[in-house]
């Protein structure tokens, strides 16, 4: 499986997580996103962006709870709880944003 | 409160039994396992060190692994016992935990 | 809570020649989902997965060692290493990388994971676990 970008394919597995994570442009983001059947407005890139920063950091894409924990402490209590992560990505936001961010799915995510 | 210490690791390959001897409190067990059985021949290089250890702990050795190395138990160490898979389970359910020593 | 358990991860693999360092560390994240008390210990060779300056480019696989920063975020804040074992493989402290965690009860404040401790404390901490899961 492949998502098309710019003319270049980029590989993903069965589930839609792309395979080398260096492939990632914000632009294949956009088309990940729409495969959801999401539009990336500015709320969800500034989740996605501090997936990437923190994968960058830690080497890991971190479980939910981090997630918000960690939002709760950088964008303020409006945006770092459970209600406001589910409404920007209904599926999760750590699997979906993960998957848009161009990280592996998060460690003990089944 | 006891523990129960089992290591798998021929002594003569790796660190496990001496680190496991190292870290066993008195009162403690160590029951050698698979190719851990090799710790409680005697006339090895290791043999002293393994008695001396042996007046603060429990040694034992799993028979069965023990004879499938073509040993029998005359060839142990005095004062280590050899026990079967009951006396295993018996072993782990006498300690308060079972620590294992890859 | 009377249900929390006292979980040792013991840690005894140097990090890249065997997968059981990050399998143990994998765990231990996934792990720290149940809300237990979690540490870590590492001894022998494990001492060799917290080593600062870590680079992997050369070898293709992931360096994993940034990971360990991270355990806080998971509320895991105790991380034992035997003194003993770094001296016997010519390391100190200074060798380590530095692992902080917040703590949310004195307002964030950052505070050393690590702690190096002598082999008679290491017993001790073993003896202290509920369950000790070893790698």
């Amino acid at each position: 499986m492949a998502y098309e970008v710019n003319g270049q394919s980029v590989a993903c597995d069965e589930e839609g997580y792309i395979t080398n994570l260096s492939e990632w442009s914000p632009e294949l983001a956009e088309i990940i996103a729409k495969n959801e059947e999401l539009e990336m407005t500015d709320d969800r890139w500034e989740v996605v962006n501090f997936l990437r920063d923190y994968y960058e950091e830690y080497q890991i894409a971190p479980a939910v709870r981090v997630l918000i924990k960690a939002a709760k402490k950088s964008m303020g209590p409006d945006k770092g709880n459970n209600k406001y992560m589910y409404e920007l990505f209904p599926y999760g936001p750590a699997k979906q944003a993960c998957k848009i961010a161009g990280l592996p799915k998060p460690t003990g995510c089944v | 409160m006891s523990t129960l210490h089992t290591v798998n690791k021929s002594p003569f390959a790796t660190q496990a039994l001496v680190s496991c001897l190292n870290h066993a409190k008195a009162g403690d067990a160590v029951l050698m396992i698979e190719d851990g059985v090799y710790g409680g021949l005697g006339g090895t290089g290791l043999t002293e060190i393994i008695e001396e250890f042996g007046n603060n702990v429990s040694l034992y050795v799993l028979s069965p692994d023990l004879a499938a190395r073509g040993f029998d138990a005359d060839r142990l160490i005095d004062g280590i016992e050899g026990v079967d898979y009951d006396g295993f389970v018996a072993l782990v359910a006498k300690h308060d935990r079972t620590q294992a020593w890859l | 809570m009377s249900d929390v358990k006292k979980f040792l991860y013991l840690n005894r693999r140097a990090p890249y020649g065997t997968i059981y360092a990050l399998e143990s560390l994998e765990v231990v994240l996934i792990g720290a989902a149940f809300e237990q008390d979690v540490s870590l210990a590492f001894v022998d060779d494990g001492v060799f997965q917290l080593t600062n300056g870590q680079n992997t480019d050369g070898i293709g696989v992931k360096n994993f060692s940034p990971t360990f920063r991270a355990l806080g975020d998971y509320d895991v804040q105790k991380l034992f290493v035997e003194r003993e074992s770094l001296e016997e493989r010519g390391l100190s402290e200074d060798d380590l990388m530095e692992i902080v965690y917040e703590d949310e009860d004195d307002d964030w404040a950052e505070k050393p994971a690590i702690h190096v401790i002598s082999r008679a404390e290491m017993a001790d901490v073993m003896a202290d676990a509920d369950v000790v899961l070893s790698f």
